[in-house]
């Protein structure tokens, strides 16, 4: 028989269950240390700053109408300045957290107010025509611009193939969403997945892109892989990423940021200078990575003589 | 705790020094990348982002220098008070300078609209405005010219600075609002702390003064 020896410890001296499923908690809960300890961790990532290569695949393209000929972004900013809420609400969290985003297999449906409908896998849309480079500006509505060489061709290509019937008014498009594989999207503080509405001409306009990559390769995931819309007038939030579900509807189709706040974020939302957000102005931008706010903003982000005639003699202090 | 944090290792004129350096660090943070020249995609957003975050965090650990010293039985944590606060108020002019010149130019006009129209810039504004007050009379000086009590009550408005700059922060938000709520709650706490603190102070005494009239009724018996 084995003989124990005594600690000296009494049942006094265990910790508290409690305190012991709480350790964490308890140490942040000391105020300084845990800041100290957050300090500490900010410091270390802004030291070794985490830069991620992507091994995208190369796209064979051509080039393609409405480039701009502005200086184009650098694919580091393009791929670690992302407003991705499903990865996270940083700018710098979707290029960390979406690296093990699985985007293959992947088929977009596409239905409703259609007179075929049918499921594309991403090897049909690669194949649906020739991919064009655009270069395009590309406005978020929080104030700041990228110019980003994507790679697709125009929407209304797939749209033309499933006949959408004369009931078709709108098209409402879908995001990929799955919280085992985003986490984070919990935490996004917009409903998900993440919905959004095009009318059916803004959709059909040949400047709206069916988007399948950038700088020559498939997109990031990130950047919305694999399949995302590019809508060039319109501030960045309406251009849907990782598309899974197209819609043909008769009416209005509800879109995420507007339900979130309607006064802040309408359907149309195209871009604006003379009509602010709420909460701040639109007359200016900062094309990154620049420090001031050099570029005025262009109304329908400088594609006024493409699109203008889609909104003529509507008030767009009204339908922003 | 009390090893580590015993009464002689605070005074030390050392710990001051040392505690000086640390809440340099987060300056240091943010002017590393620019040095080393890491690119950041929007440079202005960050300094904002990291300028705005830390004087938050600042006056958090200012308004927990009080409940800390009663919670741990360590007065001798008023000695890094002042100096907290003022970093609060360094990471805040260095926020409002990068908005003044990066993001507005000096552009009075401008500005003025901006905090008439856009009220997470007003409550900013007032968060800030509210600091300035206090730095000034921080000096010893100061305190003597004012009179403690006086002085104690003007430097209550760093509860409604923390207040206003939580609310800037939660305005500013498109719809990510966990952090800032988690602010709130810090705020929110360390304020009813000192709530709790009066409304206990003022029942002692109460009981103080109720004390006298039951002594003969005792005696009495």
């Amino acid at each position: 028989m084995s003989v124990r020896k005594s600690t000296g410890l009494t049942y006094a001296d265990v910790t508290p269950r409690s305190v012991y499923l709480d350790r964490r908690k308890f140490l942040s809960g000391l105020g300084i240390a845990g800041l100290a300890a957050v300090a500490g961790k900010r410091l270390l990532d802004l030291v070794v700053p985490s830069r991620s290569v992507y091994a995208g695949t190369k796209l064979t393209t051509i080039k393609g109408p409405f480039s701009t000929d502005e200086k184009i972004n650098s694919f580091n900013d393009v791929t670690h300045y992302n407003n991705f809420y499903e990865f996270g609400v940083d700018k710098d969290q979707p290029a960390k957290n979406s690296q093990k985003f699985v985007t293959s297999p992947w088929t977009v449906s596409v239905s409703g107010e259609v007179k075929k409908p049918r499921k594309f896998s991403m090897d049909e849309i690669l194949k649906l025509a020739p991919l064009e480079e655009r270069i395009y500006r590309h406005r978020c509505v929080e104030g700041w611009s990228i110019v980003v060489p994507w790679i697709g061709f125009s929407f209304s290509t797939l749209a033309n193939l499933v006949e959408p019937t004369p009931k078709a008014r709108f098209v409402a498009f879908e995001s990929y969403y799955d919280i085992g594989q985003m986490p984070l999207g919990r935490y996004a503080g917009i409903s998900l997945p993440y919905v959004e509405g095009l009318r059916l001409d803004e959709a059909m306009h040949p400047l709206a892109l069916l988007c399948v990559g950038m700088y020559g390769e498939t997109l990031p995931n990130q950047d919305g892989a694999p399949v995302r819309m590019i809508v060039p007038w319109k501030y960045g939030f309406k251009s849907i990423k990782s598309l899974v579900k197209i819609r043909f509807v008769k009416d209005q189709p509800p879109t995420t940021w507007n339900m979130y706040s309607s006064q802040e974020y309408g359907f149309y939302s195209n871009v604006n200078p003379e009509v602010d957000h709420p909460r701040w102005s639109q007359a200016r931008e900062r094309r990154l990575p620049e420090f001031f706010k050099t570029h005025k903003t262009l109304m329908f982000n400088g594609y006024a003589d493409q699109v203008a005639s889609l909104y003529a003699g509507m008030d767009l202090r009204k339908n922003y | 705790m009390h090893t580590l944090l015993s009464s002689k290792w605070l005074v030390s004129k050392w710990t001051k020094a040392l505690l000086f350096l640390l809440c340099l660090g987060p300056l240091a943070a943010i002017i590393w990348p620019f040095v080393r020249g890491y690119t950041i995609p929007n440079p202005l957003e960050f300094i904002q982002h990291a300028t705005g975050d830390w004087t938050l965090r600042f006056l958090v650990i200012t308004l927990s220098v009080t409940p800390l010293r009663q919670l741990l039985r360590l007065p001798e944590l008023i000695r890094f008070r002042r100096m907290l606060g003022l970093f609060a108020f360094f990471y805040a002019c260095l926020h409002f300078t990068t908005y003044l010149w990066f993001d507005k130019v000096f552009d009075v006009h401008e500005i003025w609209k901006d905090v008439y129209k856009r009220p997470f810039i007003t409550v900013g504004f007032l968060a800030f405005t509210l600091l300035i007050p206090l730095a000034i009379t921080s000096t010893a000086g100061w305190i003597r010219r004012l009179g403690g009590r006086r002085w104690r009550m003007l430097h209550r408005a760093i509860y409604i600075s923390a207040v206003c700059g939580v609310i800037h922060y939660y305005w500013l938000v498109k719809s990510a609002v966990i952090r800032p709520l988690l602010y709130a709650a810090l705020v929110g706490l360390l304020l009813a702390w000192r709530v709790g603190e009066w409304l206990l102070r003022r029942r002692r005494t109460a009981l103080a003064n109720t004390v006298p009239q039951r002594t003969p009724i005792n005696a009495a018996q």
